[in-house]
């Protein structure tokens, strides 16, 4: 539409003057000037000041050592056991939570796809999770159900085993045994109504009458499930975990609130406020900050691909 | 056996064995519809635990096992209104800083979205690419220079810091948001608009507004939850003074013994305000979180 209307102005005008060109260009431009430069000052300045600190030695505890560090901070960075831990432990802390967050919202997607009663209240309900502060969420589940003294999934333990006659129920202490995973289940609980909305909405978008001609052709439910809805629903998917994984990524919240990072929980978002707020050493928080932003440059790359090829199929603009 | 039945009593046949097929599939329809409720329960269930113990007594709250039936207090609002610190001064910072960024949000990438969509710049969708990369660069990189910044201006525990960073944090968000709103706007119309000699503020005001608004509410209340619920910079750029919500959180569990009635009260009211505004929002969230591609 809008390639069709420049090429008309400029063959009804043949040769407007450069610089009434260059004037509505720049008045085309004028109202993006604002948010681009506020967004350039704010995130890409930081950055470069991140860059310089992490070739400097600067610890706020020694203020008279500070100087030139060469590579020593990105040495560091790259021999310290802590750090390599924190990059596993943020690989299997996302891969987790968007894998078992997408799965789950996937089939409650294909529950809530179909009509009946209070539908639209269990979406209701379905959404809640999502809507509580996630500081909040994390010190309900560590204190309010995780605790192995008074919270609920052992409260629920005791009750069930009490209905069976026994006094003597299981009552492990969830955190302790198993830390990443409390961490995890937190976040999913979290995720899953995200990844339902964006799914459900896939669902939606369905091809209808498609699906019917496929039924009165004798395709059952997996068949027509496996080859007709999964593909469709695969941009979804693919949406759904690369912005889960943009943001649990940088989890923070969860991470500090259940096990403030101990038992190996720490992530590189924990690892890297640690090194700065508790440690003070500017010089190798900067350098850990550098190198998980180049780490983010690569996969990015590959996820706004995914992102820009979803886009084009979008917008015929 | 096909053929025998592709004659004469076809019909009946048919129906014989079309009844089965349909009555367990809706057998299978009532089991799926319960699946639903029960799983719906169950994602529920916290929130409504938290929302039940916020209402008991301190020895109610900590019984094992649960007792749900015991009897309702105030006592966990009244400790966290009135028992230590008050709320109040993190809660109307909270309400500060994530409503006059909204504010700012709005104000800049309406225009932004404007000349992406309405009238695309040249290169409109590298701009765009651009604004989308900023939210992937972990926020935790930016930490230490803005805390430097801060210290260097004496903006430390101040909470227009905090307005300017929940700017940065959203903005890329709003404008994919209200690009994918704008280009709903019907062409015709601005067209219509500018044969009559509308300027690019009438035009926004009298044509685009009336179209978008729901989408203006809808990108201000996701911003408004987003900053509402930011912790890390919060923690580590404010103390005392601009404290916000999250933060008074985090520091108001360590000290006490039994607390969980009052730390549950705690966290139904900091939560508040994002269920409303999400609830508000709802049919628009998923279209405000997946940046504007799902509609």
């Amino acid at each position: 539409m809008t390639s069709v209307a420049e090429k008309t102005t400029v063959e009804s005008a043949p040769e407007p003057p450069a610089t009434a060109r260059k004037v509505s260009a720049w008045a085309r431009r004028a109202p993006l000037l604002p948010a681009l430069v506020f967004m350039i000052i704010v995130t890409q300045l930081p950055f470069v000041a991140t860059l310089v600190i992490s070739f400097m030695d600067w610890n706020a505890y020694y203020p008279d050592e500070r100087g030139f560090a060469g590579f020593d901070n990105f040495v560091r960075v790259f021999t310290d056991v802590n750090m390599r831990d924190a990059v596993w432990t943020t690989i299997l802390l996302t891969v987790g939570v968007v894998l078992i967050s997408l799965l789950l919202g996937l089939g409650i997607a294909l529950l809530l796809d179909r009509k009946f009663r209070g539908r639209g209240a269990v979406r209701t309900m379905m959404i809640a999770p999502f809507l509580v502060v996630p500081v909040a969420a994390a010190l309900i589940w560590k204190h309010a159900l995780y605790n192995p003294e008074y919270g609920l999934f052992n409260g629920a333990l005791t009750w069930v085993w009490g209905l069976f006659g026994s006094d003597n129920p299981p009552q492990p202490d969830w955190i302790s045994n198993m830390p990443l995973w409390a961490v995890i289940f937190s976040l999913v609980w979290q995720w899953t109504p995200f990844m339902m909305l964006i799914l459900l909405a896939g669902l939606q978008g369905r091809p209808l009458d498609v699906i019917e001609a496929a039924r009165i052709d004798g395709a059952n439910g997996w068949q027509i499930f496996r080859s007709m809805t999964l593909p469709h629903l695969r941009q979804y998917l693919e949406l759904g975990a690369l912005l889960g994984s943009i943001y649990i990524v940088q989890n923070f919240d969860a991470v500090f609130t259940i096990t403030s990072g101990g038992l190996g929980t720490a992530n590189l978002p924990y690892t890297i406020y640690q090194i700065f707020y508790q440690a003070h050493d500017y010089g190798r928080a900067s350098a850990a900050a550098v190198v998980v932003v180049i780490g983010t440059i690569i996969i990015a790359t590959f996820a706004l691909r995914t992102v820009s090829s979803l886009f084009k199929e979008e917008s015929g603009r | 056996m096909s053929t025998v039945t592709d004659t004469a009593p076809v019909p009946a046949t048919r129906d014989d064995a079309g009844r089965p097929v349909k009555k367990r599939r809706e057998g299978a329809n009532v089991w799926l519809s319960l699946l639903a409720w029960v799983v719906g329960i169950l994602f529920v269930l916290p929130v409504v635990w938290m929302v039940l113990t916020s209402f008991h007594s301190e020895a109610d709250a900590a019984t094992n096992p649960p007792a749900v039936f015991a009897p309702i207090t105030l006592d966990g609002y009244r400790e966290f209104f009135s028992g230590g610190a008050s709320p109040w001064p993190p809660l109307l910072n909270s309400l500060t800083a994530s409503v006059v960024s909204t504010i700012i949000v709005l104000l800049l990438s309406l225009p932004a979205a404007y000349a992406l969509s309405i009238k695309p710049v040249r290169k409109w969708t590298d701009t765009l690419f651009f604004f989308l990369s900023t939210k992937m660069l972990p926020v935790v990189a930016g930490l230490l220079p803005l805390y430097l910044f801060a210290q260097y201006t004496g903006l430390l525990d101040n909470i227009w810091l905090l307005i300017l960073f929940y700017t940065s944090m959203n903005l890329p968000i709003a404008v994919w948001m209200m690009r994918s709103f704008l280009s709903e706007v019907p062409v015709e119309m601005l067209e219509a608009a500018q044969m009559d000699g509308a300027n690019l503020v009438k035009t926004l005001r009298s044509v685009i507004a009336p179209v978008v608004t729901p989408g203006i509410a809808a990108t201000a209340l996701i911003c408004f939850i987003f900053s509402w619920n930011e912790l890390l910079f919060a923690r580590v750029l404010t103390a005392t003074v601009a404290e916000t919500a999250p933060v008074f959180l985090t520091s108001f569990v360590t000290s006490q013994g039994l607390f969980l009635a009052q730390l549950c009260a705690a966290a139904f009211v900091v939560s508040l305000p994002v269920l409303i505004a999400g609830f508000a929002a709802q049919d628009k969230l998923v279209q405000g979180l997946s940046l504007g591609s799902v509609k």
